[in-house]
């Protein structure tokens, strides 16, 4: 097949960038949608052009670092699957598609394809885990966990963060990436200690970087590869009130409502 | 300088070495551990696992990694689980008989003393992983479930879905995230190792480049740890992560660091087959599928009809007539071994004949189409998703891939390195495993390594080692950085013709023919003149093009394929000097009638460590004697 690619490209964060045409041939249905792009790259090389930069690392839809957008939709057309799991048989000869990074405040471009998604460890530092200092957990079958929250701590724990929430909401929130880790702590017996401070925290910080508000959308549960449900994010708001009440000299933090510095100290 | 490899096991008996071991260690008091600076390099799962943990004890420390963020590393792609001697099913498990297993599954070729520690510390793995809120399979009572993996008799593999090394890893990065809070641990995200630098004989320090700005960086410490991983790109496909490569602990060798067992490489049996000269790397498919597949190619050469045409009769389940009692579920290398075989005859299916079916038409038939789906439902999907094809109506596909490699820097019961102050962890080190890894024990080793041996022995070296304050106007310092910048900028001045990826495709093809399954004495001379070839034409016409001051996914190609192309000469001298087989390493002047490997005890019961020697010197070999005192040397048999 033959395809002709509009491409974002980008020298570094701090200089303009522009989507550059390029027409690529003797494309084949097997390849996946990055092995295309290694190809252009090639190609690219070979008459003394730099190539298009973009992240991947595993090809198998587990490490998050792929992604960008095929004519606006994360990750393009197929549902479940991340561009390094897309393969070039479910597009068509002549078809026409334009690649650009995740577009979010955020998420600042690096070059090309390529954005910063630290804002997303930061999110994890401010309370996205449990604290067990190794060398002090009991046996592991001491606290039983039912089955049902184990499958829906797996479920929210599935989450890859790649960031295609992010660029699909009109907001650029970081709702649902925050309410899956939240959803995976909070639904489990070793992480109650934690769970008010974690829930409080976590969306603190999240406040602190450039997202947005949740608007309700659903984009982000569409464009997810990897599932994660919008009532995760329903799961954290009412997680937020929660806390709000059981810290009863804090005042109550409503996700979604004007920024304020209620919880940026904690 | 005269190297002595002194593995400093501890005394006593195998089940007390360790604790005895512990016991010998020096300890730092707490007041004193801030002012130890520990650099990590790598945040896979022995990296990050020993980073939370020694951030947590109140060291210094610097993690380093290539990656956007920690969590992407590749740990984070196995699927299968990881092994704990539990017993929680009380089906005969112990510790001694993981360690056993482990041994005797490494094809007698790992060091008794590590194997019987890993196999001691996975119960406390798991306890670790759970507490942290790992979400492994639980059943309907909340006890933690177990499935039996790898052809052992015993259910002591947990697991999390098919994404077990995605929890256990975001398990460790959530710990790491807790200390980069915490201000214990500060990450270098995006920074990759360059140069190891050694002051007074010591590792005290490591040369990085930023690979968002290119700036070159010196960091200085008192102790480096590696935890860089495998190195199984060097055959450019594989199942490893596109970035995964050997140039931290290939800097790290060329500085003095011996290299063990270089050509120890596994390979798996049932990854997708390469589909044209574009694929960029293979997709493993879990091991499980052979519980219920069965694996056939056509008996007639050549075949040009389609699967469902080939009638009963003219099948080959080669691996159910060659193996009536293991049949199916023979171990990997032989699984892997026998596949190469049958297509080495002409029998091989799809593209290029690079293939054999795993079939579930029986499976289905006898169990129904939901319970297959059940079992392999999300595999299936993969499958299709890459191939386009369903296996629910015609049979897979599968080729074997190289997949994990058991050989890595030296080191000893300390995970040092022989240079002093230089530990190494997870699959970047020669390791616990031997001559060939059972499924589900890598996870195991990372994690072993990072949560408690590193943090054990890392402390003791600091108690006990004198470092004086060094800072990076140390003339060793500015000449790592120099060096890097020429070896920088050289890969840029030549502004040759060819692409990196064209010479790492080249290399991966010579490899796996000359170096790959089955390896010969004609093979591997014939690998051992092609391949400085090879690297004296990369190195005269590759192309890499902008600059070194921005990120350049193409420099950073070129730095790692020039290291592949030096490990490769090692890896195949390695391999041409150990005549007999073992595990993972296949010489097939050295087989039993049947055709299986044939070890030889007699002349090569010890670790190959090799000293590194300039291009077109021969490197120098230094042994390590292997002593078996409680699992008895015999030849492996799945007839």
């Amino acid at each position: 097949m033959k395809l002709t690619l509009r491409i974002w490209r980008q020298k570094d964060t701090n200089t303009a960038g522009r989507f550059v045409p390029y027409e690529i041939d003797g494309v084949t249905p097997d390849m996946s949608f990055l092995e295309m792009l290694d190809v252009l790259n090639e190609e690219l090389i070979e008459r003394g052009d730099e190539p298009v930069a973009f992240e991947h690392d595993c090809r198998e839809g587990i490490c998050g670092s792929c992604g960008f957008l095929i004519n606006g939709v994360p990750h393009g057309p197929r549902r479940h699957t991340t561009v390094c799991q897309l393969h070039m048989r479910f597009f068509k000869d002549g078809d026409s598609l334009t690649l650009e990074p995740w577009r979010a405040r955020a998420f600042p471009i690096v070059r090309d394809l390529v954005v910063d998604r630290s804002a997303f460890d930061r999110i994890i530092q401010a309370g996205g885990y449990i604290s067990a200092p190794t060398g002090s957990a009991p046996d592991a079958n001491v606290i039983l966990v039912g089955k049902e929250a184990a499958d829906t701590a797996f479920d929210a724990a599935a989450c890859i963060g790649c960031g295609a929430c992010v660029a699909a909401c009109p907001n650029a929130a970081a709702m649902l990436f925050t309410s899956a880790k939240v959803t995976h702590l909070n639904v489990l017996p070793q992480g109650q200690p934690e769970r008010d401070e974690r829930t409080l925290n976590m969306v603190a910080a999240m406040r602190r970087e450039a997202f947005g508000s949740c608007s309700n959308h659903g984009e982000c549960e569409a464009v997810c590869p990897k599932g994660i449900p919008l009532e995760f994010i329903a799961g954290l708001n009412r997680d937020v009130i929660r806390a709000a009440f059981h810290r009863h000299r804090e005042p109550l933090v409503v996700v979604g409502a004007p920024q304020q510095a209620a919880h940026d100290d904690v | 300088m005269p190297i002595t490899l002194d593995a400093r096991i501890p005394s006593g008996p195998i089940e007390q070495k360790w604790d005895n071991g512990r016991f010998e260690m020096k300890l730092v008091n707490p007041a004193n551990r801030r002012k130890h600076t520990v650099i990590i390099v790598g945040s896979g799962l022995a990296g990050a696992a020993a980073a939370a943990t020694l951030g947590e004890q109140g060291y210094h420390v610097r993690c380093f990694s290539f990656h956007d963020t920690p969590r992407r590393a590749h740990s984070i792609a196995a699927q299968g689980g990881i092994n704990a001697a539990k017993n929680y099913r009380n089906d005969g498990d112990s510790v001694f008989r993981l360690f056993y297993d482990t041994v005797k599954g490494g094809d007698f070729r790992s060091r008794e003393a590590n194997s019987y520690r890993l196999a001691q510390v996975s119960v406390n793995i798991i306890d670790q992983c759970v507490a942290q809120g790992v979400p492994f399979a639980r059943d309907y009572g909340g006890l933690l479930e177990t499935r039996s993996f790898g052809g052992v008799q015993v259910e002591r593999t947990f697991y999390a879905r098919g994404q077990t090394g995605q929890q256990l890893l975001l398990g460790a990065y959530q710990a790491l995230e807790r200390q980069i809070a915490a201000g214990t641990v500060t990450m270098h995200p995006r920074s990759e190792m360059l140069d190891l630098v050694i002051i007074d004989g010591k590792a005290r320090g490591i040369i990085t480049r930023n690979l968002q700005t290119g700036a070159i960086h010196s960091h200085v410490g008192d102790v480096v740890v590696l935890a860089t991983g495998g190195y199984s790109n060097v055959f450019y496909l594989s199942t490893n992560a596109k970035a995964s490569n050997c140039t931290a602990i290939w800097r790290a060798h060329r500085r003095g660091a011996l290299f063990g067992n270089p050509c120890y490489t596994q390979i798996h049996p049932t990854c997708i087959p390469q589909a044209g000269e574009y694929q960029s790397k293979l997709t493993l498919m879990s091991e499980s599928l052979r519980n219920d597949g069965r694996i056939w190619v056509p008996k007639q050469k050549g075949e040009t009809r389609g699967p469902n045409d080939i009638p009963e009769s003219e099948r080959d389940y080669y691996l159910e007539r060659r193996y009536p009692s293991f049949g199916n579920l023979v171990p990997r290398d032989v699984a892997s071994r026998n596949a190469k075989e049958v297509c080495d005859e002409g029998r091989g299916v799809g593209p290029g004949g690079h293939g054999v079916y795993l079939d579930f038409r029986s499976a289905i038939e006898r169990l129904g189409p939901d319970n297959v789906r059940d079992k392999y439902g999300n595999l299936f999907e993969i499958y299709e998703r890459i191939t386009g094809d369903d296996a629910y109506k015609v049979p897979m596909r599968i080729y074997p891939a190289p997949h994990y490699t058991m050989g890595g820097l030296w080191v000893d019961y300390h995970l040092m390195s022989t240079i002093p102050g230089l530990f190494v962890g997870g699959e970047a080190n020669f390791s616990d495993q031997g001559a060939n890894r059972l499924g589900a024990s890598a996870l195991m080793q990372g994690l072993s390594d990072g949560y408690f041996v590193l943090p054990a022995t890392v402390p003791d070296y600091l108690a006990r080692a004198e470092l004086p304050r060094v800072d990076t106007s140390h003339p060793a310092f500015r000449e790592g950085a120099d060096e890097v910048r020429q070896r920088t900028h050289a890969l840029l001045q030549v502004d040759g013709t060819r692409t990196v990826d064209s010479f790492h495709r080249e290399l991966g093809r010579l490899m796996w023919d000359d170096c790959g399954m089955a390896r010969s004495d004609a093979s591997l001379r014939r690998a051992l003149a092609k391949i400085p070839e090879l690297r004296d034409e990369f190195h005269k016409s590759v192309r890499v093009l902008g600059t070194d001051e921005e990120l350049n996914q193409s420099l950073e190609k070129a730095g790692r394929v020039s290291d592949f192309l030096e490990l490769a000469e090692l890896m195949c001298t390695d391999a041409l000097h150990r005549t007999e087989s073992c595990g993972g390493h296949f010489r097939i002047e050295s087989q039993t009638p049947e055709g299986e490997a044939k070890r030889d005890d007699a002349n090569f019961c010890y670790v190959a460590a090799w000293q590194y020697a300039e291009p077109g010197q021969r490197p120098v070999l230094h042994k390590e004697p292997l002593a078996f005192e409680h699992v008895h040397l015999a030849q492996r048999s799945y007839k």
